[in-house]
């Protein structure tokens, strides 16, 4: 095991990251930029050392800097969290030529699961489901236009450089096609200075569920079953909740098997996340592969018993996983709210300012993930996400209960938060009939 | 009155204790009677922290013991002196190799260009410029020890 590790993030997660490295007997250094100066979570850490300024260019994507303060540290190794530098292949290949281990993949799993098209093609060679479209990018007109009869209206026409749901645009028929592709190029030329465009069939209103996967460095790979992350506003996850509510036995098995397989082909070790969209026939499509550990870990850490944060400082360290698939046991219901600094009156806009008073709630089936304290200042520089609050319960409608409960005890005094936001939408008609997808938020709210 | 005397007799005896042991806190219990004694932590000396560091959080190795060299009690006001800070995380060296005299000491005469010491991070010699115009007054680090960004490592006064 480690004796010494870096944690190159921030906030909840480092703070998450250092009670795991407590618990192992690591000692936990933390980096920090100026901003973060006076966070008390930095006084949990071994050791904490500044490493630049507020912006993250200098500080917490600072490569020389992290890897520097790695060297000054004398650590064994680095975890990434999640965000900033997690899913940097260079990073990870820097790391290992300094002879500091990287808390994740290879970087060749890394390099290889983080091109899209390369992952598309090595979850086909492992027989899983993609969305069905072009493979590659497509360029002329009348081709493209044969492809979109093929696969079925509606499409979506997709920038090959995009990303975060941006350089997308939906297409419901032929006529409306030949404009709309002559459009998106144009418009991925202007955005990207990449013309390039692909087609996709657009899966209507999915819901967007994950399968949790670790994999040691001895060939064993296990999935710890999935989260159903359809609240999304803006492609960002707002509530998450494990089981799936729609998902049989079967269905189940079959999604986290695909995952499995994925995982395996890629020779990947550590934590991962296999992404799919679901459709209303209980079809899945794999989109993609988060390289890292989530947001939403904790939600999995409930159901399961598990702690991954401690699996993947043991796997990293070499340990082999004395488990087998048989021995991870789901269990019960756990959802996640992400508190957010954001107005969500305001088209959820960042809400940063300084936290005058704050109750977190209590009582059982409460955990709360967090960094923030009354007094705590809410930086514009990084993500607005200050808080997670997740619930454990036997079953789901209990869940939703507990949540609400818990949700309602909460005091964040004076920010705008995602709070009453997230109240509402678990007292949603549809949200407690489990009948959302990830256009939930955009038609209700 | 003995029995108040025979008090301060027992205080004297800790006190002494944890002077030896240089303890900073002691509690001695016997039946009903309770002692607690504090004494103040030994300071590391603070000169004009630096506003965005917080002492809890510079306790680690990592980050530099404060100075030593009596720097205290410095007849001129902190607000006066320029402060030259690490511009990045690294180990310190006030000479360009081991066997060298320091680029500069206190007396020193610095300009915006003069190179004041060298910080390595990852494998690579850095040389830090003064970017100021005065005299040294103040060696803030010894060479050798870590440094993080923002690190006072020279107390410049300026002409």
């Amino acid at each position: 095991m480690f004796s010494r590790i870096l944690i190159a993030n921030r906030g909840e997660i480092t703070l998450r990251i250092i009670r795991a490295c407590h618990e192992l007997g690591i000692a936990a250094i933390a980096i920090y930029s100026e901003a973060d100066a006076n966070s008390p979570y930095l006084e949990l850490a071994d050791e904490a050392i500044c490493i630049g300024p507020a912006v993250p260019a200098k500080s917490y994507l600072n490569i020389p800097a992290i890897i520097s303060a790695a060297e000054v540290a004398d650590v064994d190794a680095i975890h990434p969290g999640y965000g900033f530098l997690a899913e940097n292949a260079e990073f990870a290949q820097i790391c290992h030529d300094c002879g500091i281990k990287f808390i994740g993949p290879s970087v060749e799993a890394m390099r290889l699961l983080g091109d899209k098209v390369a992952a598309r093609k090595l979850a086909q060679k492992a027989n899983v489901t993609v969305v069905p479209g072009s493979e590659g990018a497509i360029s002329d007109e009348t081709e493209a236009l044969k492809l979109a009869g093929k696969l079925g209206y509606p499409v979506i026409i997709k920038a090959a450089a995009g990303g975060g749901g941006r350089g997308m645009r939906a297409v419901h028929n032929d006529i409306s096609f030949r404009q709309a592709f002559a459009a998106a190029q144009a418009e991925a030329q202007a955005a990207f200075g990449n013309p390039s465009v692909y087609l996709e069939k657009l899966i209507v209103e999915p819901r967007h569920v994950e399968v949790q996967v670790l994999a040691d460095e001895h060939g064993n790979a296990l999935h710890f079953y999935e989260r159903d992350c359809s609240i999304q506003r803006r492609h960002q996850k707002m509530i998450e909740e494990s089981p799936c509510p729609v998902l049989d036995e079967r269905d189940r098995n079959e999604l986290c098997e695909s995952a499995l397989a994925i995982i395996k082909e890629a020779n990947y070790t550590n934590a991962a996340t296999v992404e799919f969209l679901l459709d209303k026939n209980k079809n899945f499509y794999f989109i993609e592969v988060n390289t890292r550990i989530q947001v939403e870990h904790p939600v999995t850490e409930m159901v399961t018993g598990h702690d991954l944060i401690k699996w993947q400082l043991r796997i990293a360290s070499g340990e082999k996983m004395k488990l087998s698939q048989r021995d991870i046991k789901h269990s019960g219901c756990a959802i996640e709210c992400r508190i957010n600094a954001e107005d969500p009156k305001n088209n959820f806009s960042p809400c940063p300012g300084t936290i005058t008073r704050y109750i977190p709630p209590g009582g059982p089936a409460v955990r709360i993930d967090t960094h923030v304290y009354q007094g705590y200042t809410v930086s514009p520089n990084y993500d607005s996400m200050i808080c997670k609050l997740i619930v454990h319960r036997p079953n789901r409608a209990e869940a939703i209960e507990t949540t609400k409960r818990a949700l309602s005890e909460f005091i964040i005094e004076p920010l705008k938060t995602t709070i009453p936001a997230c109240l509402d939408i678990l007292s949603h008609n549809l949200f407690v009939k489990g009948t959302v997808d990830t256009g939930f938020i955009e038609r209700n709210f | 009155m003995s029995e108040k005397q025979s008090d301060l007799k027992k205080i004297e005896q800790l006190l002494e204790i944890m002077k030896e042991n240089d303890l900073v806190e002691i509690e001695v219990k016997s039946g009903d009677e309770k002692i607690v004694l504090k004494r103040a932590q030994p300071q590391p000396p603070q000169v004009t922290a630096v506003p965005m560091m917080t002492p809890a959080v510079s306790t680690g190795a990592a980050v530099p013991a404060a100075p030593k060299a009596g720097g205290e009690q410095e007849a001129e006001k902190a607000s006066d002196l320029i402060e030259i800070k690490a511009p990045m995380v690294g180990t310190f060296y006030a000479t360009p190799n081991p066997d060298a005299e320091p680029y500069i000491e206190v007396g020193s005469k610095v300009t915006q260009s003069t190179v004041v010491c060298i910080i390595e991070a990852m494998k690579v010699m850095n040389e830090i410029k003064a970017e100021a115009e005065g005299t040294i007054t103040e060696v803030c680090i010894q060479s050798g020890q870590a440094v993080e960004y923002g690190t006072v490592l020279y107390r410049v006064k300026p002409d």
